[in-house]
């Protein structure tokens, strides 16, 4: 993951990976995946490019965009560390356990560790309700989190 | 006379002929299948309470306000997504819904600021009336925790709250005051076409963003006001609203800047404008409008409109201010003067486009009647003179076939020289609604317009021809037709003549009309040209829009035949959808070719050699009408620089800036001894003016405008004149000065005159139209509805006429000097020569001309974006800065004609139509090269006008 692009790769790539999909159906959500798989957040300036392409609106692309929370505007650290937060999940303990890592890792929900390690964010739901509470990092689920298992896991993203 | 208050029925209506009873409230109701409740109910006179829906978009179901219980159905669904259906019963206040409602206005009020009174929609904010409407009391949730009304919460920033957005200058955006019903959003989707608004966020997150949460003027906005109109509460407001209040009454107009003519409301307060609102009932623009007609209206007012009339001797004199009856009299005296001294033919005069059809009737009156000859022209010398004689030679009548409605009905369109979503804005959003329902779309244009290519539309085709190419690519198109069989045998044996089909079918199939032939001199893929014309032929209803771009040529008129031939080859004639369409310039220019403007023809088309014709006027004005076709505009210019022609009447014309050749007109100008020009500003032209008589504006007086389709509207006086007089008054003054006995007390004795005397205004009367709203003409015993669509079971001159279009290359060629070819147009904001919007607000979105140039084009010359180029022709040379873009193609620049400092018509040559003198501003070859700075002739240009506009006693109007 290049963190330091310049907007001309954006624009570059950006029309690449547009390019190469556009011809799917129902193309946006696809492209705005594969373009923040590629810079790790969907860059502001990669919006009118994929309009201009799509035969859509400025407009139309930042209200999907900023629909969902998934699309990052910035990029995140080098992990991502998704806590789940919905009902079953904190009827185990869950709220205790936010706490918990915050405090390991000295940040709030939606905010990334000074040297830019991990990226902490709540999520509503990963379908774990049988292990709750469950947590994912970089895409992997982890259930049935307790104090020694999430310090693990802090620890991991740190090293 | 109150506010003019329009029914909202919330959902538009349905079009299908099957029709439905139901029970809404006790009251039977039959309606079309397909009406929402929330209609039907309001035709039976209920009003379901309703947020976010409005009859100007579809329904949305969000507000769940507007819930009905429907018998044997569960629940309680929204009125406006649920169609009607046979029998049912509805009942649309229950103690249940009545509870559901107030609970769920109590959620809006909630998160919205209490400050009623203070508030710019005060006595018009719909969510008022619904919190009054459910009885709202009491809000539970009380205002604290989590909104966006406060800027601060207990002291902390609010991070959910924005500022108000003032960037647009007609237009604000209060993000407090939303409650995100999303009318804004869909009404610049489904009305405008634009998208430029969207719903930012999600949940309680949500709000209104412009583009990509930008403000509303760096956005994609164009500021055309729909959103404002659709707006329920005060989130989007007019800031003139805001700054004098609700306005108190209302009355119907007609918008006075492009063909399109919207009617509009004029809302008032008093004789304060208040604001212009577009007219639900206006059959040409059918409640929308553009930012020119909603907003750009404050020249009216402007500081530097001349109210007094002044005269000078000399033109290097200053101004000199004198009253109405010593400038007429002065203005009659030299008339007369200079007719002694130099003859009968020796003086002239111009119609307006700008002005209503009976100040124009009355000017062509006064040249023929007062001046007793026939040198009276007009603007479309200089836009459609080409339409007038190519459809008059083809169909026998010089004007669209269709009305605007029509393109609701079309499949496939070609536009050929016409940018509509900047030149008839109004037509490109009805047009762009109905190419996202899926009809095709062939642009043929040297640019890359917007209608091309933006969001939601796609041109099938794209024919990006060399300026100048137009007769050859057209002419191919047919040639396609006609080898490939895909001609409308059936209509072309009914309607026209077989014979002349033949021989114009033989001419078009000729080698060198085949595209591949054409691609060589038009640069156009041959294949493009046989898509295009396959898909013409065979889509459906075809119809052709065309403006400027067709007619500002040195073959305007072959274009334009070639146009008329490709419809009736492919049968597009005669019904809804199809047809051949002027998109015209003006409000009025269609009125004043009709109201006999043309040096040749009197009102209604007629020859002035046609003794009939002429014996009607001449027992009327109980004068002798010359038989003999007078002047045109170039040849009066001509014959001032030959010493013949010495005075001319101008009314509301800017032919110094708007005309070829702007050394040549300078020339003639300066060559006469009595130019007398009637304006409201002192333009252009005005600097070579030896009299200034002050002009009204469209909101001072009545009249009727004739726009692009025909159709006559009524033009209403609001306020009382500034300068005094209306136009029609000051013409007639000045025909009494010089001794005729006119004695008009109204325009509508005027329009009797035109009926009495016009057959295809034969029904038009001021009480006609106060009945109809509108007619197009003709309108008379045969059509006493008038004509909505032209030559339905035949064509008016008999059988349409087939006419070889033989494509001559124009003498403005490119070479080594002259490289590049130039052509010019339009800008949405702007209007013309920018008399009216350069005095408005209007210039946040264009304050110069720009010269866009492609990128191989400028690199090849050093010139970088934003910098001083020289453009130079053989006429002459300009400055202004470059704008590098590939909407042109290599080997083309493209300007436009606003703004006086650029003069982009010292540029354009003298070549022009062959047929009707129509000038050729759309090729001209060109050199550019970089440049530091306005040229010497910019300089002392803008000197001669400074120095020209000097009024004694007044200080120098500051430019």
């Amino acid at each position: 993951m290049n963190l330091h692009v310049s907007s001309r790769d954006i624009g570059e790539r950006t029309l690449d990976i547009v390019s190469e999909m556009k011809s799917l159906e129902g193309p946006l959500l696809p492209i705005l995946h594969e373009i923040q798989a590629e810079f790790g957040y969907v860059p502001q300036e990669a919006l009118p490019i994929i309009a201009r392409e799509l035969n859509l609106s400025r407009a139309e692309v930042h209200g999907v965009v900023s629909f969902y929370h998934d699309y990052r505007d910035h990029p995140a650290g080098r992990h991502v560390l998704k806590l789940c937060r919905a009902e079953a999940c904190q009827s185990m303990g869950g709220d205790a356990l936010a706490e918990r890592v915050k405090s390991l890792l000295g940040i709030d929900f939606h905010q990334t560790t000074l040297d830019g390690a991990v990226t902490l964010e709540p999520v509503y739901c990963l379908g774990l309700c049988s292990t709750a509470p469950a947590a994912m990092l970089d895409g992997e689920v982890h259930g049935r989190l307790d104090a020694d298992a999430v310090r693990d896991l802090v620890a991991e993203v740190r090293a | 006379m109150p506010l003019v208050s329009e029914i909202d029925f919330g959902t538009p209506a349905s079009r299908s002929e099957k029709m439905v009873t139901l029970t809404i409230d006790g009251n039977e109701i039959t309606v079309p299948e397909g009406t929402s409740i929330m209609r039907a109910s309001m035709e039976a006179g209920i009003k379901v309470p309703k947020l976010c829906a409005t009859d100007m978009v579809d329904a949305f179901g969000s507000c769940r306000l507007c819930l009905v219980e429907i018998e044997g159905r569960n629940g309680t669904p929204a009125s406006c997504t649920t169609p009607v259906a046979p029998g049912i019963t509805v009942h649309t206040q229950t103690s249940r819904l009545k509870d559901i409602r107030k609970g769920v206005m109590e959620l809006y009020i909630s998160d919205h600021p209490l400050d009623c009174l203070t508030c710019a929609a005060n006595g018009d904010c719909e969510l008022q009336d619904m919190a009054g409407a459910v009885g709202l009391r009491d809000v539970r949730y009380g205002y604290e925790g989590d909104n966006h009304v406060k800027a601060r919460n207990n002291g902390d920033i609010n991070a959910k709250w924005m500022p108000m957005d003032e960037s647009n200058p007609y237009f604000t955006y209060d993000p407090s005051k939303c409650i995100v019903c999303s009318r804004c959003v869909r009404a610049c989707e489904e009305v405008q076409g634009t998208f430029a608004l969207t719903i930012e966020g999600r949940g309680f997150g949500s709000r209104v963003s412009p583009g990509m949460h930008e403000n509303f003027l760096e956005s994609e906005c164009v500021s055309c006001g729909a959103c404002v109109q659709a707006c329920p509460t005060a989130t989007l407001t007019e800031k003139s609203v805001i700054a004098i209040g609700q306005p108190e009454h209302s009355v119907v107009t007609t918008c006075a800047y492009c063909g399109v003519g919207c009617s509009f409301k004029a809302e008032m307060r008093g004789e304060e404008l208040v604001r212009m609102v577009p007219w639900k009932d206006g059959q040409a623009n059918r409640g929308h409008s553009c930012v020119k007609g909603r907003f750009a209206y404050g020249y009216s007012t402007h500081k530097e409109r001349i109210l007094n009339p002044m005269i000078r001797e000399k033109i290097t004199d200053p101004w000199r201010e004198v009253s109405w009856e010593e400038a007429l009299a002065h203005t009659a005296g030299e008339f007369r003067r200079i007719q002694y001294q130099y003859g009968r033919e020796s003086v002239g005069g111009i119609t307006s486009s700008r002005c209503t059809n009976e100040e124009t009737y009355l000017v062509q009156k006064l040249i023929r009647a007062g001046f007793g000859n026939n040198n009276v022209d007009t603007c479309a010398r200089v836009c459609h003179s080409p339409t007038g004689y190519g459809l008059g030679a083809t169909f026998g009548t010089s004007a669209g076939t269709q009305n605007f409605d029509s393109v609701e009905h079309t499949d496939v369109v070609i536009i050929i020289g016409a940018n509509p979503t900047d030149g008839h804005p109004v037509f490109a959003s009805r047009l762009k609604k109905r190419l996202r329902q899926g009809a095709k779309l062939i642009v043929v244009d040297p640019r890359r317009t917007d209608i091309v290519s933006s969001p939601h539309i796609k041109a099938s085709h794209h024919l990006p021809l060399r300026p100048g190419t137009n007769v050859a690519v057209v002419t191919s198109l047919a040639h396609v037709i006609v080898t490939e069989g895909l001609y409308d045998e059936k209509f072309i044996r009914e309607r026209c003549d077989w014979s002349e089909f033949e021989d114009w079918a033989a001419f078009v199939s000729e080698e060198h009309h085949s595209p591949e032939a054409v691609e060589k001199l038009s640069g156009v893929p041959a294949e493009e040209i046989r898509g295009a014309a396959r898909l013409f032929a065979t889509g459906g209803n075809g119809s052709i829009y065309y403006g400027l771009g067709v007619t500002e040529h040195s073959q305007g008129s072959t274009t334009v035949i070639a146009i008329a031939n490709l419809a009736m080859v492919t049968g597009n004639i005669g019904r809804p959808g199809v047809g051949v369409n002027p998109l015209r310039g003006q409000n009025n220019v269609q009125g004043a070719c009709d109201m006999g403007s043309f040096p040749h023809e009197l009102p209604g088309y007629r020859h002035v050699s046609d003794d009939a014709t002429r014996e009607t006027f001449e027992k009327l004005w109980g004068v002798t009408i010359s038989n003999e076709p007078g002047l045109r505009i170039p040849n009066m210019l001509d014959a001032a620089v030959d010493g013949s022609f010495k005075g001319i009447y101008i009314q509301g014309e800017d032919i110094l800036q708007s005309d070829p050749d702007t050394k040549h007109v300078q020339a003639g100008l300066a060559a006469m001894e009595c130019v007398v020009v009637q304006d409201l500003f002192l333009n252009e032209t005005a600097n070579y003016a030896h009299v200034f008589l002050p002009g009204s504006t469209f909101l001072e007086k009545d009249g009727t405008f004739t726009n692009a389709e025909r159709r006559i509207n009524r033009v209403r006086k609001v306020m009382t004149p500034r300068n005094g007089y209306a136009d029609w008054e000051v013409t007639q003054k000045l025909a009494q000065a010089m001794g005729l006995d006119w004695n008009y007390s109204h325009p509508s004795e005027i329009m009797d005159e035109i009926a009495a005397t016009t057959p295809s205004f034969a029904m038009v009367s001021y009480g006609y139209l106060e009945k109809m709203g509108s007619v197009q003409w003709p309108c008379n015993e045969k059509a006493p509805l008038g004509s909505p669509i032209m030559h339905i079971d035949g064509f008016v001159r008999g059988k349409g006429k087939f006419i070889r279009t033989e494509y001559v290359a124009t003498d403005e060629k490119t070479g080594p000097r002259f490289p590049l070819l130039l052509t010019t147009g339009r800008i949405l904001s702007q209007y013309n020569v920018g008399a009216q919007t350069r005095r408005t607000d209007n210039v946040v979105w264009h304050e110069e001309d720009r010269l866009e140039i492609h990128p191989n084009d400028a690199e090849m010359r050093g010139v970088r974006d934003g910098d001083w180029v020289k453009l130079q022709s053989r006429s002459g040379d300009t400055t202004l800065r470059a704008l590098i873009t590939e909407r042109v193609a290599p080997g083309v620049v493209y300007t436009t004609f606003h703004h006086p400092t650029t003069q982009a018509n010292v540029i354009t040559t003298d070549f022009s139509d062959w047929a009707t003198n129509c000038p050729e501003y759309k090729v001209t070859a060109v050199q550019i090269s970089p440049s530091n700075g306005p040229s010497q002739w910019q300089i002392d240009y803008d000197e001669q006008a400074r120095h020209s506009r000097r009024i004694t006693g007044k200080m120098e109007a500051a430019e």
